[in-house]
């Protein structure tokens, strides 16, 4: 199981079994959601945008360990900062908090939820 | 002795550790492995006899000539054609797919009708919705029953006089369901539509007849029957050929050419712009040899055997959902399912560390996974090489997937 371990680390495996921000958000402000076409994954995302800041977001969609737990990353990540520095995060930034091994075939996985969070904040 | 005991050796490639672990490829249905003969008569070609064909006046030119055009008849004494003008070489399936869209669709008229299928792989849907487009002619599917074979009285009510080309798979990519394609020719042409059969699936497996299945086109790839990637097949009969109006253009493929019109080439070259694929064309003649000398009754013998035991081991595993008929006798060599609450991407990748090379995804026919209901599924495809061992080995790791995550 090397390869796959390297791939789906504990961080992956915990999000996955228990996301912290999965589900609908009553009164978001804003949505946007987008499919990966390679395997037709869809994520969405729904934010409560509140005094230039992102007070809440939720992600729901059908999509791999790997999409959900770099959607439920994010979601923690952005949660209080204002939309500029959420507009700020980086696939890097993501990268490195997942610890995994993403080969190429999977990185849009991990840049899935950052482009439709990237798509929400122009559209705010 | 068995078939894989007995091809085994040939594939180089089966030799490969993945993962630290003996790969078990079982990813044939998307390409095939290639046997040594293959990849050997492809060097020899190039180290020996390689130019451009049809009109080099010199010894390599005649060489490569020779073995492009030995290609072509071997492929008509494959599929029982009736004359090698009916064997066109193409890019692939999905190329011949588009070529016959193109010069078909351009005959189509507002209120013309094409008839395709639920089960289709996008190769055999998009090329229609492209030739349809714009022309005011319909595009229609007919359903695929819960049991995952086609609905059959729906075809009957949506074959009529309007539709003017039915296009359907031989094998579905998915479900494996071996579809009644010589019943629906015969349909096809009471109403006056042409036939159009997707053969990538059903061509590397099983014994094939022209001549006996009576459709007007047959379409298929190479790279998924232990051939190159790069080439194809498109059959087409006599007449039905005869009838269409080439819709791409190049060398070859004319006669004579003035600066405002030209003549078309006479079959099969009318429909093969440009330099073809020559050395793809000698590993094609290869792999056709290789299958034939295996003989194809007792490769789908083997494989028919396989995929039993595939069915049989998948779904006493609990939690997995196997999709389309439980009946081999009317399956191809493909087999599609779903672990519990796993996404196909993660059990694939899941299966990639045990070794395991098996498909995930929607596998190019997203009308199909809504009609199942799922976004994607895991897909395992046998060929000529593949064991009983690594079927067991299969469903193994698939047992212990859910405990991985």
């Amino acid at each position: 199981m090397m390869g796959a371990t390297a791939l789906y680390t504990s961080v992956i495996r915990e999000r996955w079994r228990k996301p912290r921000f999965r589900g609908d958000l009553p009164g978001a402000t804003v949505t946007a959601e987008d499919v990966n076409p390679l395997c037709g994954d869809r994520v969405r995302l729904a934010l409560r945008l509140e005094g230039g800041a992102v007070a809440e977001g939720r992600f729901t969609g059908d999509s791999c360990a790997i999409c959900s737990a770099s959607a439920d990353l994010l979601l923690e990540r952005i949660r209080g900062r204002s939309v500029r520095e959420a507009a700020a995060v980086t696939v890097e930034d993501l990268l490195a908090t997942l610890e995994a091994d993403i080969r190429p075939t999977r990185m849009k996985c991990v840049t899935l939820p950052l482009s439709v969070l990237k798509a929400a904040l122009r559209a705010a | 002795m068995r078939l894989d005991e007995l091809t085994r050796p040939d594939f180089p490639i089966l030799g490969r550790a993945i993962n630290g672990r003996p790969l078990v490829y079982l990813d044939s249905a998307a390409s095939s492995q290639k046997p040594r003969q293959v990849i050997e008569a492809m060097a020899r070609y190039y180290e020996t006899s390689h130019a451009n064909v049809h009109r080099s006046i010199h010894t390599l030119g005649e060489e490569a000539t020779e073995l492009y055009e030995t290609a072509r008849d071997r492929v008509q004494r494959f599929l029982g054609a009736a004359s090698r003008e009916e064997v066109v070489f193409t890019r692939g399936t999905t190329d011949g797919l588009n070529l016959l869209a193109e010069a078909i669709g351009r005959t189509l008229r507002p209120g013309d009708e094409v008839l395709i299928t639920e089960m289709e792989h996008h190769s055999n849907v998009i090329p229609w919705q492209m030739a349809v487009r714009d022309r005011g002619a319909v595009l229609r599917a007919v359903p695929v029953t819960g049991d995952g074979v086609l609905d059959m009285t729906a075809f009957e009510r949506l074959l009529t006089g309007r539709t003017r080309v039915v296009a359907i798979t031989h094998i579905s990519n998915v479900l494996g369901t071996v579809n009644p394609v010589g019943e629906i020719a015969v349909r096809a042409r009471e109403v006056g539509a042409l036939s159009v059969i997707d053969g990538a699936q059903a061509a590397p497996h099983l014994p094939l007849d022209m001549s006996a299945l009576g459709c007007d086109f047959y379409v298929f790839s190479a790279h998924k029957m232990l051939g190159p990637t790069g080439i194809g097949v498109l059959y087409g009969r006599r007449a039905a050929l005869d009838a269409l109006e080439p819709a791409r253009g190049g060398g070859e493929m004319i006669k004579e050419v003035w600066l405002d019109r030209a003549q078309w080439n006479d079959l099969p070259w009318r429909f093969e712009p440009g330099t073809p694929p020559i050395a793809e064309a000698v590993g094609l003649l290869a792999a056709l040899e290789y299958l034939e000398k295996l003989g194809l009754e007792r490769v789908t013998e083997h494989e028919r055997a396989l995929t039993r035991e595939a069915l049989q081991a998948l779904v006493a595993v609990p939690d997995v959902t196997v999709y389309g008929p439980r009946n081999p006798a009317i399956r191809g060599a493909v087999v599609a399912f779903n672990v519990a609450h796993l996404h196909p991407h993660d059990a694939a990748a899941l299966l990639d560390g045990e070794g395991i090379a098996v498909r995930a995804g929607h596998h190019c026919a997203q009308p199909l996974m809504r009609r199942l209901g799922v976004s994607g599924t895991v897909r395992a495809s046998f060929s000529v090489y593949n064991s009983p061992q690594e079927i067991a080995a299969l469903a193994h790791a698939v047992a212990g997937l859910e405990s991985m995550l």
